[in-house]
């Protein structure tokens, strides 16, 4: 017990030092999972099968609380209007991840692994970012959030693939899961556009006790469920929270919020803890030049979106730097990768470094985009 | 009356934006979001894409903006009508709980005994509203009944 109460106080304190200085509190946790555990300065054993299962928790409800987020409307209106954008996106960014796995020797599955990492940018900080810089109200910011719908919806598609690949299902187990996967989202989403006030009553509850534990409980039943079926439980936590909508998804979000920040930290730490600090520095050249990359390609695909939907130059640099974020879906991504012992152990360094780049990168960049662009403005009207 | 045409924007995840575009070149809106609270944005005028103001507004505040902006005459004029009845009152208030849904179904007389005698969409006021009126977002319902009624009232437009 000492050692988990530790363990959440220095989670505390590093969210903490996080918000003060205006950066996300991912890569302190994960940088505070590495300094302990495997390799670290101090093993923690004791905690293992509680950090276990509340990492596990803490996807089911980082999924929750993002389907919550969107309702089935703004699904399918955002997946119209970007789905080329969306398209763009996934070739550009998840090809470096897959290219980098393959040059490293590190076969198929994890260059599909890989892929994932390095293509999903982290909703959660890319609209903490725009909502910290005002930029909210900007005429770009529709069409980064609608590319965000796609990747959200793609994962909804990825995960239940890669789930399958790792359990080393052949490949039309794979179809299978695939096929599944797709008719379960396209039905959730018919049923939540039609009926969803049917089932944000059931969940619903006055009071806070029995709602908090329908809510839970369900997410927890239909995450098992949808584990049952081959269809990873992330995705089952995420079509509940599309299927909950109005003010049930508005009254559910306060309620989970503090134990999604609870359970989803200690999945971020359990991911450092899980990874040796010395295998990173043999891959932080790659690591370095994925993130070069990547970020490159990020600003590509805001630039055309924006350019599409006839936003002028500023406006689609600002879109471009705002999708550079990398976070929590990433680490999920590759703590699933790593979990399953089919990758190579480099894989969750790899992660690791890759994200703590990036998830720093990414608000600095959205941040300093305006001024850079201001400056190279400038200066071609001064030449 | 020359209608402003205000465009409205789903922000996935956020809210909604409306705004529209002022003769002085700019653009003026207000982000809704979904736990109620407003974001009053003004763009650039170098940039017409980006936002040059972004204020956040509780929805009191919001009610207040409005007041001072929306319907002011409407409600002055109810407001001196009621005068001299005792205990009655008038309030603006954000219907945030009930967008794509009738007026019928707020149910608002038999639960709290005040009225909807008008709803303000976009700065225009559309009187007398019956119970198939359809509410969209950003809609501010003018409400008329004594300060308990409008209190409930104020609970069930926001959260149903």
């Amino acid at each position: 017990m000492i050692q988990l109460g530790a363990v959440f106080f220095g989670l505390g304190l590093l969210g903490r030092v996080a918000w003060k200085m205006g950066i996300s509190p991912i890569p302190l946790y994960l940088v505070g999972g590495l300094a302990f555990g495997v390799g670290g300065l101090v093993p923690l054993h004791g905690i293992q099968e509680f950090t276990h299962i509340a990492s596990e928790i803490g996807v089911v409800l980082l999924l929750l609380l993002l389907g919550l987020e969107y309702s089935a409307s703004e699904l399918t209106t955002g997946l119209k209007r970007s789905w080329m954008a969306g398209v763009l996106d996934l070739v550009l960014n998840a090809a470096p991840g897959a290219i980098a796995a393959l040059l490293l020797g590190w076969g198929p599955v994890a260059a599909l692994a890989m892929a994932g990492v390095t293509y999903i940018s982290s909703s959660g900080i890319v609209a903490k970012v725009l909502g910290d810089l005002g930029r909210l109200g900007n005429r770009e910011t529709p069409v980064v959030l609608s590319v965000l719908v796609f990747e959200d919806l793609a994962m909804a598609v990825y995960l239940p693939v890669l789930t399958a690949v790792l359990s080393g299902v052949s490949f039309f187990g794979g179809l299978t899961s695939v096929g599944i996967s797709l008719l379960a989202i396209t039905v959730v989403l018919v049923v939540a556009l039609k009926y969803g006030r049917f089932i944000s009553a059931v969940v619903d509850s006055p009071d806070h006790e029995v709602f908090l534990l329908k809510l839970l409980g369900s997410a927890l039943l239909v995450a098992g469920l949808a584990s049952q079926l081959q269809v990873s439980a992330a995705v089952g936590a995420f079509l509940l929270g599309i299927a909950i909508s109005g003010s049930t998804a508005e009254n559910a979000t306060r309620l989970l919020e503090p134990l999604r920040d609870l359970f989803a930290a200690m999945f971020f730490v359990v991911f450092g803890l899980n990874t040796d600090p010395n295998s990173i520095p043999p891959v932080l050249g790659i690591a370095v030049a994925l993130a070069a990359i990547t970020t490159l390609t990020k600003v590509v695909t805001g630039w055309w979106a924006a350019r599409r939907q006839g936003i002028g130059k500023m406006g689609r640099m600002r879109a471009g730097a705002a999708l550079v974020a990398r976070g929590e879906f990433s680490i999920v991504i590759a703590g699933l990768a790593v979990a399953s012992g089919q990758v190579d152990e480099q894989l969750a360094a790899l992660a690791t470094a890759y994200v703590l780049l990036m998830a720093i990168l990414g608000p600095i960049a959205a941040k300093y985009v305006e001024p850079i662009g201001e400056f190279f403005q400038r200066r071609r009207q001064t030449v | 009356m020359i209608g402003v045409n205000v465009e409205i924007t789903p922000l996935p995840g956020i809210g909604t934006r409306q705004d529209f575009m002022i003769r002085a070149g700019r653009r003026i809106g207000v982000i809704t979001y979904r736990d109620g609270r407003f974001e009053l944005i003004l763009s650039k005028a170098s940039d017409p894409d980006s936002c040059a103001a972004s204020i956040p507004l509780s929805p009191e505040e919001a009610n207040t903006l409005a007041g001072l902006l929306g319907a002011p005459q409407l409600v002055a004029h109810l407001r001196e009508e009621h005068r001299d009845i005792t205990g009655i009152t008038t309030r603006q208030l954000p219907v945030t709980a009930f967008a794509n849904r009738t007026l019928g179904e707020t149910a608002l007389r038999t639960r709290t005994g005040a009225s909807i005698v008008a709803v303000v969409r976009s700065g225009n006021a559309h009187p007398s509203p019956g119970p198939d009126f359809l509410f969209e977002n950003g809609d501010l319902a003018v409400v008329v009944g004594t300060a308990e009624g409008l209190d409930a009232a104020a609970e069930i437009l926001h959260g149903g």
